[in-house]
C-alpha cells in the first residue's frame, strides 16, 4: 500500500510513524510489568543496555569513511583522557570535519 | 546492577529542571542535528508543517532521517511503519533498562516519563541510578530540554538551513555516534563488559552484513545480553 504525500495524507504518514514510535517507547515497559525481574533477567538487561550502543556503533566504524573512524577514535581518546563527554564529542565532530576537507 | 528498591525513582519539578539544565548544553549540538534534519527534509520536499510535525510527533532523529530516504510522491506504508520501528527498537530496550525504577511510578507518570525517552537522557539516567543517585529528573528534564532543542534546530534548519549546504563536511552527521561512544568509554569499564560489547560488537557486524537492514542493533543488544547471562556479575551492590 502507498499513500500519496499531498495534502494532509504526508501527516497521516507522520503520525504513522509517532504511533510506531510511541510503541516502542512504552512496548519495552509495558512487557516488562508482566515479566518478572530475577537476577537472571536484571544481568540480561544490564548487559544489553551498554550492547545496544556498542551494536550502534560497531558498523559506524567499520563501514564508515575515515572522518568517521577518526571522530569516533578521537571522542574515545579524549573521553578516556579528560573524562568529561562534550569536548570529547566536539573534538571527535572536529576531527571528521577536519579529514573531510582534503 | 544497582539495586531498584530504594527512592531513586522520585523526581520532582526540582529534579526536572536540574535535568533539563544537565542536558542543555549537550541539546546545542542536538541544536545542530536538527538543523541538519530540517534541511534535509525540505530538499526531500516535505512541507514545512509536515516537518516540524515529525520532528514534534516522532521525535527520534535516525528513524525520520530514513524516513526522507522513503519520501517520494507515493510512500510505501508498510516499509515505513517497519523501518521506523527497526530503528527505534532500541527504544524497547531503553523502557526496559529503566523498568526496575519505573515500576515504583504510578502508570500515568511511568508512561509520562517514557514520551521524552532518547538515547542521551536514557543513557545519563541510567549512569546516575547506576551510580545510585536519582535518574528521573535526568529523563524527564532532559528529555523535555532534547525535544525542544530538537524542534529548534528542525525550524531552524528550515528557515536559515541554507547556509549549511554540506552538514557532512562539518562533521555534524558525528554528533550521535560520538555522544554515544562518550557515554559507553565515560561509563563503567572492566573485563566483564569489554568481552560483553565485543560480543555485541560481532552479533551487530554479522547482522549489519548479512540480516536484513536496521536488524543489526537488536541482534547485537540481544547477543551482549546473552552474554551477560552466561558470564553473570559477581559482586553484589548494595
Amino acid at each position: 500500500m502507498n499513500i500519496e504525500t499531498a495534502g494532509y495524507s504526508a501527516l497521516i504518514l507522520v503520525l504513522i510513524m509517532a504511533v510506531v514510535t510511541l510503541a516502542t517507547r512504552w512496548g519495552g515497559v509495558y512487557v516488562m510489568s508482566f515479566v518478572p525481574i530475577g537476577d537472571r533477567v536484571k544481568q540480561f538487561i544490564g548487559a544489553m543496555s551498554g550492547s545496544v550502543l556498542v551494536a550502534l556503533l560497531a558498523p559506524m566504524a567499520i563501514e564508515g569513511d575515515n572522518g568517521a573512524r577518526l571522530a569516533l577514535l578521537t571522542t574515545a581518546a579524549t573521553v578516556l583522557l579528560l573524562k568529561k563527554p562534550l569536548p570529547a564529542i566536539a573534538a571527535g565532530m572536529l576531527a571528521a570535519a577536519i579529514s573531510r576537507q582534503f | 546492577m544497582a539495586d531498584a528498591d530504594t527512592n531513586l525513582h522520585e523526581f520532582d519539578r526540582q529534579t526536572v529542571w536540574v535535568g533539563f539544565r544537565r542536558l542543555a548544553p549537550i541539546s546545542l549540538f542536538v541544536t545542530l542535528f536538527g538543523a541538519a534534519f530540517g534541511l534535509a527534509a525540505v530538499q526531500a520536499g516535505l512541507e514545512d508543517s509536515v516537518i516540524m510535525a515529525m520532528s514534534a510527533l516522532v521525535f527520534a532523529g535516525a528513524s525520520q532521517f530514513a524516513a526522507l530516504e522513503l519520501w517520494g510522491t507515493h510512500v510505501p506504508v508498510v516499509t515505513l511503519a517497519v523501518t521506523v520501528f527497526a530503528i527505534n527498537a532500541r527504544h524497547l530496550l531503553m523502557g526496559a533498562t529503566l523498568y526496575p525504577w519505573l515500576r515504583h511510578l504510578p502508570p500515568a507518570k511511568r508512561y509520562g516519563v517514557m514520551l521524552v525517552a532518547s538515547d542521551a537522557n536514557w543513557a545519563m539516567s541510567m549512569q546516575a541510578f547506576g551510580r545510585g543517585q536519582p535518574g528521573m529528573g535526568l529523563l524527564l528534564g532532559g528529555g523535555l530540554a532534547l525535544w525542544s532543542f530538537w524542534l529548534l534546530g528542525t525550524w531552524l534548519g528550515i528557515f536559515f538551513g541554507g547556509t549549511l549546504h554540506d552538514p557532512r563536511s562539518l562533521g555534524l552527521d558525528m554528533v550521535m555516534g560520538c555522544f554515544l561512544l562518550a557515554m559507553v568509554v565515560g561509563g563503567e569499564k572492566n573485563l566483564r563488559l569489554l568481552l560483553i560489547w565485543i560480543v555485541a560488537a560481532c552479533a551487530s557486524l554479522l547482522a549489519w552484513r548479512y540480516l536484513p537492514e536496521n536488524s543489526h542493533v537488536v541482534v547485537g543488544a540481544l547477543a551482549g545480553g546473552v552474554a551477560g547471562t552466561l558470564w553473570t556479575e559477581k559482586k553484589v551492590e548494595h
